[in-house]
């Protein structure tokens, strides 16, 4: 069986993402690069944007380079990020998009993501939207270039517009239709199905006592 | 599309309904809670007045935050705030939702991934989830087992269940005889190394072929625990009777004819002879060495007696990032890693560290002490392993060679308690990640290697080769 979509508030509806763009370079980016290990000791899930790519953004002793895209001044306020291939691998660790969601971001563009990091964006109704190569690497010559140019991520048209360009990205089919009907935080949802899913664990024979 | 795998009948038995975004939700068997993703779950369930669905298909332990040093183990509250906060919360939220809790004084505690075996949670046929990327570990059972976010975590407690995609499925025909000296880690090393740190996104991989079908179930879990090292969320292996006779009498596991009644199910749930795949790779192992990673990311490693590559040799686009892995590592390009300096010895984790991993480690220790200057510890993988070591006498020769025999948990994997490198260290580690700062300190140095071989690191004060150390045929 389907269910029918649930009215969602239009505030959940994510249809489009517009701003400017920052660009962090690189295949293979990891969450622990993302945000380390050591920032997950907590129980709630503040003072997150401090340490989006903590330690890449540090020298030796601590102190803030200013090196690193998040860090300079004209990328301040970006919502577009903008990456390579197989961002987000490794630990499954929620709290790397939502670091970056806190920085700022709201949609990624990249040539490919892992896929819990992909997942747990869908959980956060965060954007994450696959282009082929060229168009990463032109986008991120873009924001690196002209760091005020405006970037738009048409999530339903699945295509990115820039400097009067349009070029096709590709959104998950099940991420792009939880962002634009508003279901991306599944657990009410999903709780609603509770006699459905009842009889599902009746039926597995390593199920006992089933309520 | 796959048909007719132990992929699609245990996703097909579990299927609730389609969600309207296109996703199936799943019933999930088994949900392994840990003390690190779980804390804002249960919280967002208290602020949303909501109860956990089925409290008896949640298991819980603490492994991430916990100190490992015997000294202060049992020290309460922790030295850590944070990490007292997080055990805190964890005991409180298990007592309120009455599901069963593996703590830090319990002879059941253990990294997840480790204790789900050990008392035998993990079964095949079964879903299981945990928040941590790490849970294809319980493939190994024939079980579809994959990690999930904290909100999926969420979901599970809220719902019995995740919003899922099928993957494709990929057999990895492992085919040849595994050579002396080397073991199951090996063989993932190189899966990865062939089919690259991504190369299974999209893919759930299932391992068989006949070196498989002859791997004990140790072996076969470091194998699908690595599957997310290879980009694939969900690796697993089909069960037959190495599976069966390992859960026989195992806590979670029934007995007498109940046994005989799941084992029906177990053996319905494999891959038929004539199953679909979407895609198929034969790795062969005839003349397999030791491997040892020799950058930043599991996918640059290469045999322990081969030259590192130079970035010029690779394919372009994998070079930039292989001249700053080694960069970083300080690796000599052209020459073989082999006599690379080590400053620290770990084994443990839940990639190897089983009662096995330490025996075929022990036999390297043995009558070997750690080279001067060389910080060495071992961090069995739960207490269940602690204590069967401990009756086998091999805390001994561990200690006695000068290894640190700590009590278990992460530990130096992630370096969430005190158990982490300082500054540029170098590490020879049974872990599963080599990334940078992975270990604690974001110039610290990562070679990731089979338990046996770490031993050998820590002997020769520098990367060495098992089998260049007499070990009276333990690794064979």
């Amino acid at each position: 069986m389907t269910v029918e979509a649930p009215d969602a508030p239009d505030d959940l509806r994510v249809t489009r993402v517009a701003g400017t763009g920052v660009a962090v370079r690189g295949d293979d980016v990891d969450t622990d690069q993302i945000i380390p290990a050591r920032f997950l000791k907590s129980t709630t899930w503040e003072g997150l944007d401090e340490y989006a790519f903590y330690d890449n953004r540090r020298d030796d002793d601590g102190e803030i380079t200013g090196d690193h895209p998040f860090d300079r001044p004209e990328h301040q306020g970006a919502s577009v990020l903008v990456v390579n291939e197989n961002f987000g691998c490794g630990s499954s660790r929620e709290h790397a998009p939502r670091a970056l969601r806190r920085w700022g971001v709201e949609a990624i563009v990249g040539e490919s993501f892992a896929e819990i990091f992909a997942d747990n964006c869908k959980s956060l109704g965060m954007v994450a939207a696959e282009a082929a190569p060229g168009v990463v690497a032109e986008l991120q010559d873009l924001v690196e270039d002209d760091p005020e140019a405006g970037l738009e991520v048409d999530v339903a048209e699945e295509r990115a517009v820039y400097g009067g360009n349009e070029v096709d990205v590709h959104i998950d089919e099940a991420m792009r239709e939880a962002l634009i009907q508003g279901v991306w935080d599944t657990t009410t949802l999903m709780r609603d199905a509770l006699d459905e899913t009842r009889e599902v664990a009746r039926d597995l024979p390593y199920v006992e006592e089933v309520e | 599309m796959s048909d007719r795998t132990l992929y699609d009948k245990v996703w097909e038995r579990h299927r609730v309904r389609e969600l309207p975004n296109g996703q199936d939700q799943l019933f999930i068997g088994t949900h392994l809670i840990h003390e690190v993703t779980s804390p804002q779950p249960f919280a967002e369930l208290r602020e949303r007045g909501i109860n956990v669905a089925f409290p008896e298909r949640n298991v819980a332990t603490t492994d991430h935050i916990i100190p490992t040093d015997p000294e202060t183990r049992d020290d309460r509250p922790l030295a850590d705030d944070s990490a007292e906060q997080m055990l805190s919360a964890l005991e409180q939220n298990t007592e309120e939702a009455g599901i069963t809790f593996y703590g830090l004084n319990s002879d059941r505690q253990g990294i997840a991934h480790v204790m789900g075996p050990d008392v035998g949670a993990t079964q095949p046929g079964t879903t299981i989830v945990c928040g941590d990327s790490h849970t294809a570990t319980h493939g190994a059972f024939g079980a579809v087992a994959f990690g999930i976010g904290t909100s999926q975590v969420r979901d599970v407690l809220a719902s019995g269940c995740v919003a899922a995609d099928k993957s494709d499925v990929r057999r990895v025909e492992v085919t040849g005889e595994l050579p002396d000296g080397t073991v199951a880690k090996d063989v993932i090393l190189r899966i990865i190394g062939d089919l690259g740190v991504d190369g299974g996104v999209g893919y759930a991989y299932e391992y068989g072929g006949p070196t498989i079908a002859r791997m004990a179930m140790e072996g076969r879990m470091a194998v699908c625990n690595m599957s997310i090292e290879g980009g694939a969320r969900v690796g697993y292996i089909n069960p037959d009777e190495t599976t069966y006779e390992y859960l026989r009498g195992r806590e979670f596991v029934p007995e007498g004819q109940e046994f005989d009644e799941r084992k029906t199910y177990w053996e319905s749930v494999g891959s038929d002879d004539d199953a679909v795949y979407d895609d198929v790779v034969e790795v062969d192992v005839d003349g397999l060495a030791p491997m040892v990673t020799w950058g930043t990311t599991p996918g640059q490693v290469a045999p322990v007696d081969e030259p590192v590559p130079a970035p010029a040799d690779l394919p372009a686009d994998e070079r930039e990032a292989a001249a700053a892995a080694q960069d970083h590592t300080q690796v000599t390009p052209g020459e073989p890693i082999a006599g690379h300096p080590i400053d620290v010895a770990f084994i443990g984790t839940c990639t190897n560290g089983r009662a096995s991993d330490f025996r075929q480690a022990a036999a390297v220790v043995e009558d070997r002490e750690v080279a001067d200057d060389v910080r060495a510890l071992a961090v069995p993988g739960s207490t269940t392993v602690k204590r069967t070591l401990e009756e086998e006498g091999v805390d001994r020769v561990f200690r006695d060679a000068g290894w640190e025999w700590r009590e278990a948990g992460c530990s130096m994997c992630l370096a969430m308690n005190d158990d982490a490198l300082r500054g540029d260290e170098r590490c020879a580690s049974s872990s599963n990640r080599n990334y940078v700062g992975r270990q604690g300190s974001k110039d610290g140095r990562t070679f990731l290697m089979s338990p046996a071989m770490v031993a050998a690191a820590a002997v020769e004060g520098a990367v060495a080769d098992v089998r260049e150390f007499d070990t009276g045929g333990a690794l064979r």
